[in-house]
């Protein structure tokens, strides 16, 4: 297989975030519009200067990116829907860089965005895929805290995981959250409180599930002479990668897609896991978290635990983990999910964090992952983005 | 032998009373009876909003409840009365009521016409539709067997026990009902009033010997009774099988059965109304039959 | 000697009754192929026909080779269970109303993994299980992991008793108690520890001893019950209605006649006024009863049993017009079931093929004996299935009827004159 044609000069600018809300009445049409909206306003362009779009929402039905066009009134040369969950932040990154690269597009916004009503969740969740609707929600339409419950009973029968492993990490992102102004979680979180949360679906207890609601998340991709001639801050993006249904025959998902990619990832960035200053997880579920730690190299595979136990996690630990709080402690506004590390990434880089700031951070890397069309994640992929 | 030999003078006997049914008639259109007027009419019915004739109505009421005739399970299956509405007031017909029936010719008080017997299929004006109107109003001779039907549920009407009557009472007159009283009607339980065990029927009727007296030697209109035939339970053992229903059909004659309220009736005088549905080809039809009974 | 199950308290009059709530309904159609199955008791997955591969879930084309020629096989279920969960929250109210749910994946020896209740028997992950299909309240196959030895009612299982209509403690009404299978049928529900039975009998002046033996019976009460009569039927619903858990229609009038061996339609329009007619009565006598207690408590109405005939399927042309009369009771039936189903109730058919009794007398053996009807019918209920085909007869016809039903339609003429 040979390599990929490197990502040189793409950069990632304008972080921008749509407040979240637990419920909201609008449809996502709404936070996708203040996404565009609060792009312009950062970057300082006309509306016409985005040539390119791509989007990703569970909530946007009937319309796809399709709509939104004449939605908001967008005429554009490069349109991309991107219905991959978690990972469609990672995935849009990779098609706007080959845009911006080739010329098909000279500005693309990467948008995310979904309304959240009280029945939102449960009527997503209902008819997710045709493998859920056949063959895993009749069984107790327990969602994906089934799924996850049934992935980490797994995990920590199999390589030895605890519960205060994962709420080292739920604690460490609460921490970091406190000091990010849009974070819906306002609260400190103790071990013990972890530990004695109502249960949910076993070993699943409450602060082990993210709370779904309504946001949006968006930033712009462009060429870095782009970037410069508009005098936005920008992060270059060094390697990207993405992997879809891996390890098929794997009986539980003990391990993503990243295993396959990351020396790719890696040697198209010029870097090591020594080299990564901070890392910004898909968190759905803690041992979520545990599975990118592994898949991206920064331990061996089913050393998760012993990982977790040797760090910690705060934006001034030893290993900066989901530094604006992450989902678990954010809130996870549906498919922007997987768009939050992204923006945080960026604001980083850019020196422009929302809460605490990275010391030194010249490397970053933004993981995501997603889709539990049936029992594993098919979705998975990983950016590893720079400093200016 | 024997059998041959009873069907020959049943063959005779049947080709006698028609003979003899034709000169009954002549005899009495050559007496010269007299013609009611207008006036004797309306005297009957003056009399009847005064009292000083009644009516008794001796038909069971038609409902699903009332027990059809049990047949052994090969045989074709009369029908019980059967009841389905069609609206009440609402969506279906917002302003009326009705139902559709559904009945077999021979459910509930019902005529026999001679047509239903194979010995009545080749006769004239055999069919409810053909019945003569004049057949439709006659005198009823009420012959109580009450007491005996009570003790024995097989007891048979005999010649002797007829001739016994008609000396208190008379002869019994021509073409004049003969109804056999048994109370047999006061069995209100469906089950005793079928009285069915494992062999077979148990309910009172008329014996051969007998019929064929009522038919040859008073030739009278026809029979009738309280229980389901006018035969009795057992009657298929008989010679012949259902006499009463060979014998009278045979000569042209009819039945009238399921009767009630015979025990509100003289032994004679009173006048019986029974008029069959016109079904065309019919061989009988549930119908209201009552009597006319002078005094109170 | 079974126990009388204990007494359940009455219900308190004042309170609300509970309404019925539903597990999520919607498959795919490929995915309806595990319902054909499991409607028959029969736990069968696709598999390749190009490569042998088994898929699960249900799939258009062969996962590995892509292949489109795909046949469902019935499956061991044999297989590990690798991973659980008990489940404390739900999103559809049928199982907030029912937690905690343990649930679990099960890794098939044959290859695929498949999410499935687990039995009560089954010990912690991982060990060995095995699989069964089942149906749940909304009427789709459901997988129930049971332990690898063994083979535990699912009744045993509080929680997943529901799956099955177990007439134990229950309330029965068996509409036509004179008939020999009608009277077995009895026998084998006190024998499965029914609470109540009532017994229909119609033509009370004809008196069955087999009958006169079951009044006996302290879980026994003879009703009178005439299908041809709307109005007996109207007026038992009203008595009784409110407290049927289970009917089972035994009314059958079966004769013996092709289209011609007998003049007049008199003999057939009896066989369609108790055979297809009687149903459609009970039917609207009873079922918006059953529906309103689906979800009663203490016990709640769970099933309707018809007893149909294997000629529903294909016409048996000597008993050519009893078969045309329980093929319009089969396709009722399907009516009654979807309106039912919307209430979780089950609607199971029995198609037994001859039975010992009088009318088919002159069957050639095999034939089935009352006794076996009733048990398989008890069976029924006792497990999780909606379409029953006891005995070696029935099983033949219906293997020909999925076969090939122009096949099976020449053959089952071949008796016409």
């Amino acid at each position: 297989m040979s390599a990929p044609a490197p990502y040189d000069d793409v950069v990632l600018a304008a972080p921008v975030t749509v407040p979240y809300v637990r419920y909201s009445t609008k449809s996502a049409h709404w936070f996708l519009g203040r996404a565009v909206a609060e792009l312009l306003a950062v970057a300082k362009i006309p509306k016409a200067r985005i040539d390119g779009l791509a989007v990703a929402s569970f909530t946007l039905a009937p319309d796809t990116a399709v709509g939104l066009t004449q939605h908001l009134g967008m005429t554009v040369r490069w349109l991309d829907h991107v219905p991959m969950g978690g990972a469609s932040g990672i995935v849009s990154i990779r098609r706007a860089a080959r845009a911006v690269q080739n010329g098909d597009a000279e500005i693309v916004a990467c948008i995310a965005g979904d309304t959240n009503h009280t029945d939102s969740f449960r009527r997503n969740t209902s008819a997710f895929s045709q493998f859920s609707q056949d063959a895993v929600y009749p069984y107790g339409s327990g969602g994906p805290n089934a799924s996850f419950a049934f992935l980490t009973a797994y995990y920590m029968r199999t390589y030895g995981a605890t519960r205060e492993d994962f709420g080292k990490l739920c604690v460490a992102q609460r921490d970091n959250a406190l000091k990010n102004p849009l974070a819906l979680f306002k609260k400190p979180l103790t071990l013990e409180q972890y530990l004695d949360a109502r249960l949910v679906a076993n070993p699943l207890r409450l602060f082990d599930c993210v709370m779904p609601c309504a946001g949006g998340e968006g930033f712009l991709v462009m060429r870095r002479e782009t970037a410069e001639e508009l005098g936005l801050h920008y992060a270059r993006l060094l390697g990207a990668i993405e992997r879809h249904n891996a390890f098929a025959d794997d009986p539980v998902q003990y391990r993503g897609g990243w295993v396959m990619d990351r020396d790719n990832l890696y040697a198209q960035a010029g870097v090591a896991p020594e080299d990564i200053d901070f890392l910004e997880t898909y968190d759905d579920y803690p041992v979520i978290n545990v599975l990118q730690f592994e898949g991206l190299g920064f331990c061996r595979e089913g050393e998760g635990p012993a990982f977790v136990r040797a760090n910690t996690f705060e934006v001034d630990g030893s290993f900066p983990f989901n530094t604006s709080g992450g989902q678990l402690s954010v809130g996870q506004a549906g498919a922007a999910g997987g768009h939050l590390g992204i923006t945080e990434a960026i604001r980083q880089l850019t020196g422009q964090p929302l809460g605490a700031q990275v010391l030194n951070a010249r490397h970053g890397i933004v993981s995501g992952f997603g889709m539990i069309n049936y029992d594993r994640g098919v979705c998975s992929g990983a950016v590893v983005l720079a400093a200016p | 032998m024997k059998a041959a030999k009873n069907a020959r003078s049943r063959k005779k006997t049947l080709s006698r009373t028609m003979r003899k049914k034709s000169r009954v008639t002549e005899r009495h259109a050559k007496k010269g009876a007299p013609v009611p007027s207008a006036n004797d009419l309306h005297a009957v019915l003056r009399a009847a909003a005064t009292g000083g004739i009644h009516l008794v109505d001796l038909t069971q009421t038609l409902s699903s409840d009332f027990p059809p005739i049990v047949l052994p399970p090969e045989m074709g299956q009369s029908r019980p009365f059967r009841m389905e509405e069609i609206s009440r007031y609402d969506e279906r017909g917002p302003a009326w009521y009705w139902n559709n029936v559904s009945f077999g010719e021979h459910t509930g008080t019902h005529f026999d016409a001679p047509i239903h017997w194979i010995s009545g299929r080749d006769l004239p004006h055999n069919t409810t539709d053909t019945v003569p109107i004049g057949h439709f109003i006659a005198p009823a001779c009420v012959i109580d067997c009450s007491t005996e039907a009570k003790k024995d549920a097989d007891f048979l009407l005999t010649v002797e026990r007829i001739k016994a009557w008609e000396k208190q009472h008379g002869r019994v007159p021509a073409l004049s009902w003969v109804l056999m009283r048994t109370d047999w009607s006061k069995r209100i339980d469906p089950v005793a009033y079928q009285n069915l065990d494992a062999t077979g029927q148990h309910t009172p009727g008329p014996d051969p010997d007998c019929v064929r007296f009522l038919v040859e030697e008073r030739d009278v209109l026809g029979f009738g009774t309280e229980t389901i035939g006018t035969d009795a339970g057992q009657a298929a053992h008989f010679s012949p099988p259902y006499p009463c229903h060979y014998y009278m059909h045979g000569a042209g004659k009819y039945g009238l059965q399921c009767l009630c309220n015979l025990d509100r009736l003289p032994a004679t005088g009173a006048l019986i109304v029974a008029a069959p549905l016109k079904i065309r080809r019919g061989s009988g039809s549930p119908l209201r039959v009552f009597a006319i009974v002078p005094g109170r | 000697m079974p126990e009388r199950a204990a007494r359940p308290q009455p219900k308190n009059p004042i309170l609300r009754t509970r309404q019925p709530t539903l597990p999520p309904a919607s498959r795919s159609r490929v995915a309806l192929g595990l319902t054909a199955a499991a409607a028959r008791g029969c736990f069968a997955l696709q598999v390749c026909r190009d490569c042998g591969a088994v898929q699960y879930p249900p799939r258009e084309v062969c996962g590995a080779c892509l292949s489109h020629r795909l046949i469902w096989r019935p499956q061991d279920g044999k297989g590990a269970l690798i991973t659980e969960t008990t489940l404390r929250t739900a999103q559809e109210l049928y199982f907030r109303e029912r937690l905690p749910w343990r649930v679990g994946i099960v890794r098939l020896d044959a290859g695929v993994n498949l999410i499935a209740y687990l039995h009560a028997g089954v010990g912690a992950a991982p060990c060995r299980v095995r699989v069964e299909a089942a149906l749940d309240r909304a009427g789709q196959a459901a997988f129930v992991a049971i332990p690898e030895k063994g083979r535990p009612d699912l009744s045993d299982d509080p929680k997943l008793r529901e799956f099955t209509c177990d007439p134990r403690g229950r309330k029965i009404l068996v509409t036509d108690g004179k008939t020999s299978v009608g009277q077995a049928i009895v026998q084998a529900l006190v024998k499965a520890g029914a609470d109540k039975i009532w017994i229909g009998e119609a033509e009370p002046w004809k008196k069955i001893s087999g009958l006169e033996a079951l009044r006996a019976l302290p879980q026994a009460t003879v009703i009178p019950l005439d299908v041809t009569d709307g109005g007996s039927v109207q007026e038992l619903a009203g008595e009784i209605g409110g407290k049927v858990d289970i009917l089972i229609n035994t009314a059958d009038y079966h004769r013996t006649f092709s289209i011609n061996s007998r003049r007049g339609v008199e003999t057939a329009q009896l066989e369609m006024d108790v055979n297809y007619f009687g149903l459609l009565r009970l039917s609207q006598a009873f079922a918006p009863m059953l529906k309103a207690r689906a979800a009663d408590q203490p016990s709640n109405a769970i099933a309707w049993v018809n007893l149909l005939s294997i000629f529903a399927l294909a016409n048996y042309s000597p008993h050519g017009t009893y078969s045309a009369s329980k093929a319009a009771a089969f396709s009722l039936s399907q009516a009654l079931r979807a309106e039912l189903r919307a209430a979780g109730l089950r609607v199971i058919n029995i198609f037994p093929g001859p039975i010992d009794d009088e009318w088919d007398q002159l069957e050639m053996p095999p034939k089935l004996s009352p006794a076996s009807l009733a048990t398989a019918t008890v069976e029924a209920l006792k497990g999780s299935v909606e379409d029953v085909y006891p005995g070696d007869v029935a099983q033949d016809w219906v293997a020909r009827h999925l076969d090939n039903p122009k096949a099976l339609e020449r053959e089952a003429g071949e008796g016409a004159r």
